[in-house]
């Protein structure tokens, strides 16, 4: 489905792109590269739908690709590349949107419903044992259905 | 003539489908026998009106008529015939056209296998199938026509999209759509149900059989996309959490939920409200996946059909549907009563929890897709969901999920003992964590998110092997096998799909644990070690295909000197849309597979080449399967044929 949908503009636009990371890119220290890496895939190409750095094909997604690499160069942690980046390019590269402000009703959304759903599936179960206990026998006919089986 | 034929059938569906939504549903009030009996026949004439309309777009394509305007823009007399086919899908408006045949189809299978439905209900059902029929149809008519004409045709077309010059497009979409379109079915008969006012066991075993289909159709259809595009994109991705495929994953789980409650309204006539809510969300879902995929609003850059106008039309067809179906449930649930009663540790409970688990896992889902659209609406921030948020924010419930699963598949119903539902699960937990423990051992980074994967996996797999053994009842090893092989299908089906969803999520773990990337310049003839195994370059050559340019590369993969296999990863040019792709090889193996891409030549010689190793990737495809499987052994389970078969001995009668 997602390949129906990519008719994206960055691969439109190119005739002949850069197809993800190129050998000339990666760095080499193997450290580093690893950490390039993992903070490439909270990053979004600017201009593709929804395809993260190292995956895309677009030339911009090369050049952010180079800067974090020479951010951690510079040695910068992973906190302040990600910091540069959204600085520079805003929140919408941010892959990963952070728990703050108005998203923390984003991050909430789902233990809150976890919290409500199970809450009222107990009081369902709660009122479905009631009526077990309800339809169930009375104390007297328990009595009686023990003596009936210790016979 | 034969595109005006098929536009003029469309026309005439409309005009159908019209009167079996209103015709069975008066008659169907007024106790009409002869107003209900409109509906079958309205049903197999709208399969079969919109079925011309189909094959006369089909024949445009297959011919090239070029005065058609979709053709242009989708096709070329280059084209292979099989994309000439797959092509009339393979863009907005002729896919639209499929979802409406498919609905059509299900109309028309429900009014040919609803024999044993009462009357009332059936003729309900076919005019709840025919208004979102009508929805549909003047959808495509009114702002998706395929059948328009262009006053001065051009020589050749447009092509199609190179990405979906592929076998995938063929067979993806329609899975994709017997699924989204199914749910209607089960849509059709939850508001049929609110109507009547009636739900019972016979409700939950008419419901079942349909959204367990389109359950298995979109199980198949959604592995199949994923499948797709960890060949054809190039890095072996499977998942993206993409608004568009998120719009898949919705129904599917909701699908999930409604698939096990349902088997509590039909055994326990319990959870009869719910189960209703469900059947009505699912198709929701179903319609909010159409809405994003075909609004362009939430993919916002591109999409299919990047249209405010069709958008809008969408958004009222979900208005309409989901505001009147519940408002309905509103108004009628307090009615549904339940039976059935069970204590607080039941099988009952356990369908409970695997239905909260799998809605509030949606409900992520739906937040984190929507999300973007609330920020920038309410405070104008611009911010994008991806990947990182999902696994972090899904995950859980998915973990939960599958850690409970097979204590609850063991519990009776009314009345269990979390103790004595573990019994017989006890060395499976032992043997799961010591697999764990091994893989561990094993690998050489400190994620724990492989062995974790691995023992949730293996718990999954081994108790529903446990739990099969476990129906057998007591008494000697050979009269146990002997039971064993006469198990109900019912009890295979749920065992297979469960142990599908463990093999799933040991494939899931392991690609995203173990998978090892190796991007390196390579010249003609050398070679490169890839975990124990050796890559050579052979050759790279130019070949011209049909309707691309491609650049071809040979390489050996060997190991200890003996070459197992020859693969040939591809970057092509299609002319035409100048559009380049890539065409990986890929070696495919139980254990792994073996993935090569071929990249751009470099300027000192040498050429760009990446290699994958992707461990257990194959086991996210087994396991969809097995899932898929598992549905349609139960689906064709003895109860369910009973009732087809008994029908089929009536129709006999007359036929003499």
């Amino acid at each position: 489905m997602r390949l129906i949908l990519s008719l994206s503009l960055c691969l439109a636009l190119l005739a002949a792109p850069a197809v993800a990371v190129q050998p000339d890119e990666v760095l080499s220290d193997a450290g580093l590269e690893a950490r390039a890496r993992l903070i490439s895939r909270d990053l979004r190409c600017p201009v593709c739908q929804s395809e993260n750095i190292d995956d895309s094909n677009a030339d911009i997604s090369r050049d952010l690709r180079l800067l974090v690499r020479e951010r951690l160069v510079a040695g910068d942690t992973d906190a302040q590349v990600i910091d540069y980046v959204v600085d520079r390019y805003g929140e919408y590269v941010l892959f990963n949107p952070r728990a703050r402000g108005s998203n923390l009703a984003l991050w909430l959304a789902g233990p809150a419903m976890l919290l409500v759903g199970g809450g009222l599936a107990f009081g369902y179960l709660r009122r479905r044992k009631a009526e077990v206990t309800a339809a169930g026998l009375t104390q007297e006919e328990e009595t009686r259905l023990r003596e009936i089986l210790k016979q | 003539m034969i595109v005006e034929l098929g536009h003029f059938a469309l026309v005439l569906a409309l005009a159908v489908a019209v009167v079996q939504s209103t015709l069975p549903l008066v008659g169907a009030q007024k106790r009409w026998g002869g107003w209900m009996a409109v509906a079958e026949p309205a049903a197999m004439v709208q399969l079969l009106l919109v079925a011309v309309a189909f094959g006369a777009l089909t024949w445009a394509f297959v011919t090239s008529d070029f005065s058609l305007r979709l053709v242009v823009l989708n096709s070329h007399t280059d084209k292979p015939m099989l994309y000439k086919i797959s092509g009339v899908w393979g863009n907005h408006e002729g896919s639209l056209l499929l979802w409406v045949l498919i609905l059509a189809l299900f109309g028309a299978s429900a009014a040919i296998f609803g024999g044993n439905l009462p009357a009332t209900l059936r003729a309900r059902v076919l005019a709840v199938q025919g208004m979102i029929g009508v929805a549909f149809l003047s959808f495509l008519l009114f702002t998706s026509n395929p059948f328009l004409r262009l006053a001065q045709p051009p020589l050749n077309g447009e092509d199609l999209n190179p990405l979906l010059q592929d076998p995938g497009l063929a067979f993806h979409p329609p899975f994709l759509y017997l699924g989204y379109v199914g749910l209607s079915m089960a849509f059709s008969f939850a508001v049929a149900a609110l109507i009547e006012g009636r739900v019972d066991a016979a409700w939950g075993r008419w419901v079942r059989p349909w959204t367990l289909a389109a359950w298995i159709f979109l199980t198949i259809g959604i592995a199949l996309g994923s499948w797709w595009a960890y060949y054809e994109l190039g890095w072996g991705g499977f998942w993206f959490w993409d608004p568009v495929e998120n719009a898949s994953f919705m129904p599917w789980l909701i699908g999930a939920a409604l698939l096990h409650s349902a088997i509590v309204v039909e055994k326990r006539e319990s959870l009869k409200a719910w189960t209703i809510l469900l059947a009505i969300l699912a198709f929701g879902f179903s319609l909010i996946g159409t809405f994003i995929v075909r609004s362009g609003v939430i993919t916002s850059v591109h999409s299919f059909a990047n249209d405010p106008e069709r958008g809008v039309f969408i958004l009222m067809i979900l208005a309409v549907f989901m505001g009147g179906a519940l408002t309905l449930f509103a108004a009628r649930a307090g009615t549904m009563e339940a039976k059935g009663v069970f204590s607080m540790v039941s099988r009952e409970s356990a369908l409970v929890a695997n239905n909260l688990l799998l809605s509030v896992a949606c409900f992520v889902v739906f937040i984190g897709t929507i999300w973007p659209l609330v920020a920038e609406l309410l405070w104008d921030r611009k911010l994008s969901v991806g990947a990182p948020f999902f696994d972090a924010a899904f995950s859980p419930f998915m973990v939960a999920l599958a850690a409970l699963l097979p204590i609850g598949a063991m519990m009776p119903w009314k009345r269990a003992q979390v103790g004595r539902a573990m019994q017989p699960l006890w060395g499976v937990l032992l043997l799961s964590l010591a697999l764990g423990a091994l893989v561990w051992a094993m690998q050489t980074g400190r994620s724990a998110l492989g062995p974790v994967g691995v023992i949730l996996g293996a718990w999954v797999i081994f108790g529903a092997a446990a739990d099969l053994w476990q129906r057998t009842g007591r008494g000697a090893l050979a009269a146990k096998l002997g039971r064993f092989t006469r198990l109900p299908r019912a009890d295979w089906g749920k065992a297979t799909a469960h142990a599908g969803l463990g093999v799933t999520i040991i494939g899931v773990a392991a690609m995203n644990a173990w998978a090892t990337e190796d991007i390196r310049v390579v010249q003609v003839g050398e070679s490169f070690p890839l975990q124990g195994y050796e890559v050579t370059l052979v050759s790279v050559n130019q070949v011209q295909g049909p309707n691309f340019i491609s650049t071809t590369a040979e390489m050996a993969l060997s190991r200890n000197g003996t070459q197992i296999a020859l693969l040939q990863p591809e970057k092509r040019v299609y002319p035409v849309q100048a559009m380049p792709t890539t065409e990986a090889a890929i070696d495919y193996g139980f254990l792994r597979d073996i993935y090569l891409v071929i990249g751009d030549p470099q300027e000192n010689g040498g050429w760009a080449v990446r290699a994958y190793w992707k461990p257990l990737a194959n086991w996210l495809w087994i396991g969809s399967g097995l899932m898929a499987l598992g549905g349609l052994l139960s689906l064709t389970d003895r109860r369910y044929r009973v009732a087809a078969g008994a029908r089929r001995g009536a129709a006999a009668v007359p036929a003499e």
